[in-house]
């Protein structure tokens, strides 16, 4: 001890030496040192970013020149609340989202049911991973993949006909098919997880004290799972607001909100009503946080 | 609550019958990346290796292939350098600010991606007044990966608690010695799987992509949705859809290997 201590009083201690002594000693130093890369990085690339996004939806374009006119406009406001097409796409957006949200909600439930109460550890397992699985397959590979079944000559076609039925092709049906394909897992997943977590006694409890099957579920269960459902509606609702390739790929001509923001940056050319759009979604999505939010179903995410 | 035998029969079909909705699509395409027809006629007249090696010799598809990794693997690097900083500030400082630092790590992958991406397009063109190119779809990849490696850094760092890194520091180790030679090698492996995670992430996103790739950038999930619509190109596409998601499985199978592992200790 005391020849480390004796050495260091001769040698001159190194630049990383003393930087680290300095750093040691400065417990706020390290955290601002932390800090500063990733919050430059997040704030500069993201946060500025969603600002600006912001601040252009107020500005226009100049529909000669093809500019971007900065300053205070209401104009793309205007148009999304006048404009009909803006409105009808708006409206069939929610629509969609609705949709697929509730069917997706009442697939989930016996799947999930299944899993959480019925099926060995074992087979919970094993469709736990097979739920899970799809999950890491592309999201465009799986959109496409649905492009492959419901063509003319495709998979559902071939499986319809003979019973009189056939392929919805490529619409608003097929596309609304394939998001509700594609949100499954996330709205299975969280109502799982809240079913797994109700107790069985207290069914049992339920029961004994005379209430029938259906009575227990609705008066037990669902309340119980409530907060699951909404948490996988969140995905399912945001993920479908916000989707504009899977329409391309097997909604025909039907468009969504997001394939009008997509035009609106590229052959439009006209970023500011882009951006107006883009808030749509968010708003909308703000809302329904806001109108879910006493359910608990946040901490659930 | 008694549940009946034939209720649970009816659940088991029903769940049974919906796992083989979910698999339907991905062994459909499977199946006709070896279909001989070019339309993709089901059922298939007869099969072929024909569009394997066709999409092997397929230059643009290399290339795209290339881009791809390229950009994965930029993304994923600069995302674990932030992501580990982030973490480590977030775990073991009490600070002003903090919910807000660790909403903004999240907000990337929580918003639309649509929003992500017209908001980085927005900035980069108009803000900045860059020319997009692959250096911009990095650095919009970058962004949000960071939250997959933070969230895993940040679980471990949680568990591993700051005893030892105390005990080292008691012992006369400096802040970069502790880190070396005590903190990084116990945090290695979910830093691995955070990686392995960022990596598939960035493979495999198209939304951010379309809106923040420059022209002449093509990963291989954007050559997929430009030759996904011409004729006579869908046997190719099959067969780069089932290369893409053998390509993301594996990475996040070892992701998934490594936390489970870690769980079980």
């Amino acid at each position: 001890m005391v020849n480390a201590v004796g050495k260091a009083e001769v040698e001159r201690p190194s630049l990383a030496h003393r930087i680290s002594t300095t750093l040691y000693s400065k417990p706020k130093l390290r955290l601002r040192l932390l800090l500063s890369a990733p919050v430059t990085w997040l704030g500069l690339v993201y946060i500025a970013a969603l600002l600006a996004l912001l601040v252009t939806a107020f500005f226009t374009v100049d529909s000669f020149t093809g500019e971007i006119k900065p300053g205070f406009s209401l104009q793309n406001f205007t148009d999304l609340f006048t404009n009909s097409l803006y409105s009808t796409v708006t409206l069939r957006t929610i629509g969609i989202a609705l949709g697929v949200t509730i069917v997706d909600v009442l697939i989930a439930l016996p799947i999930a049911f299944y899993m959480a109460k019925i099926a060995s550890p074992r087979t919970r397992g094993i469709l736990l991973i097979s739920i899970l699985m799809p999950l890491w397959a592309s999201y465009l590979v799986k959109a496409y993949a649905w492009r492959s079944v419901l063509s003319n000559v495709g998979i559902a076609a071939w499986l319809l006909r003979p019973i009189g039925l056939d392929t919805p092709g490529y619409s608003l049906l097929g596309a609304g098919i394939t998001l509700g394909y594609l949100w499954l897992p996330y709205v299975i997943l969280p109502i799982y997880a809240s079913l797994e977590k109700v107790p069985s006694n207290l069914l049992e409890a339920s029961s004994d004290l005379g209430a029938k099957t259906f009575t227990t579920l609705r008066k037990v269960v669902f309340p119980l799972i409530l907060p699951g459902i909404v948490a996988g509606s969140i995905f399912s609702f945001s993920l479908t607001l916000g989707d504009y390739i899977t329409i391309n790929i097997v909604g025909g001509a039907s468009q969504m909100l997001g394939n009008l923001v997509y035009g609106n940056v590229g052959v439009a050319n006209n970023l500011p009503m882009a951006a107006a759009i883009a808030l749509v979604p968010v708003v909308i999505m703000f809302g329904y946080l806001t109108a879910v939010r006493k359910t608990g179903a946040l901490d659930n995410l | 609550m008694r549940i009946s035998k034939p209720a649970k029969w009816i659940l088991a079909t029903i769940t049974a019958l919906i796992l083989t909705v979910i698999y339907l699509p991905l062994a459909v395409v499977f199946i006709n990346s070896f279909n001989t027809s070019i339309n993709m006629d089901w059922p298939p007249p007869s099969f072929t290796f024909m569009w394997w090696e066709r999409a092997a010799q397929s230059t643009g598809l290399i290339d795209a292939l290339i881009t791809s990794l390229i950009v994965a693997a930029a993304a994923t690097v600069i995302a674990l350098v932030l992501g580990t900083l982030l973490a480590m500030a977030l775990s073991r400082y009490k600070f002003f600010g903090r919910n807000a630092v660790s909403l903004m790590i999240i907000l990337p992958i929580a918003l639309p991606g649509i929003v992500t991406g017209i908001a980085l397009n927005n900035a980069f063109r108009t803000l900045l007044g860059f020319q997009l190119s692959m250096a911009t779809l990095i650095i919009a990849h970058a962004t949000f990966c960071i939250v997959t490696v933070y969230n895993n850094a940040l679980a471990r760092l949680n568990r591993m608690g700051k005893s030892m890194e105390e005990a080292s520091a008691d012992l006369g180790a400096g802040v970069f010695t502790t880190f070396r030679l005590v903190t990084l090698p116990q945090m290695l492996s979910a830093l691995v799987a955070g990686g392995l995670l960022a990596f598939g992430l960035s493979f495999d996103e198209i939304i951010v992509t379309t809106f923040t790739a420059g022209g002449g950038t093509e990963t291989l999930p954007i050559w997929i949705l430009n030759n996904m619509f011409r004729p006579g190109k869908a046997p190719i596409v099959d067969v780069v859809a089932v290369f893409m998601v053998i390509v993301s499985i594996i990475p996040i199978y070892f992701a998934q290997r490594l936390t489970a592992n870690e769980s079980k200790n």
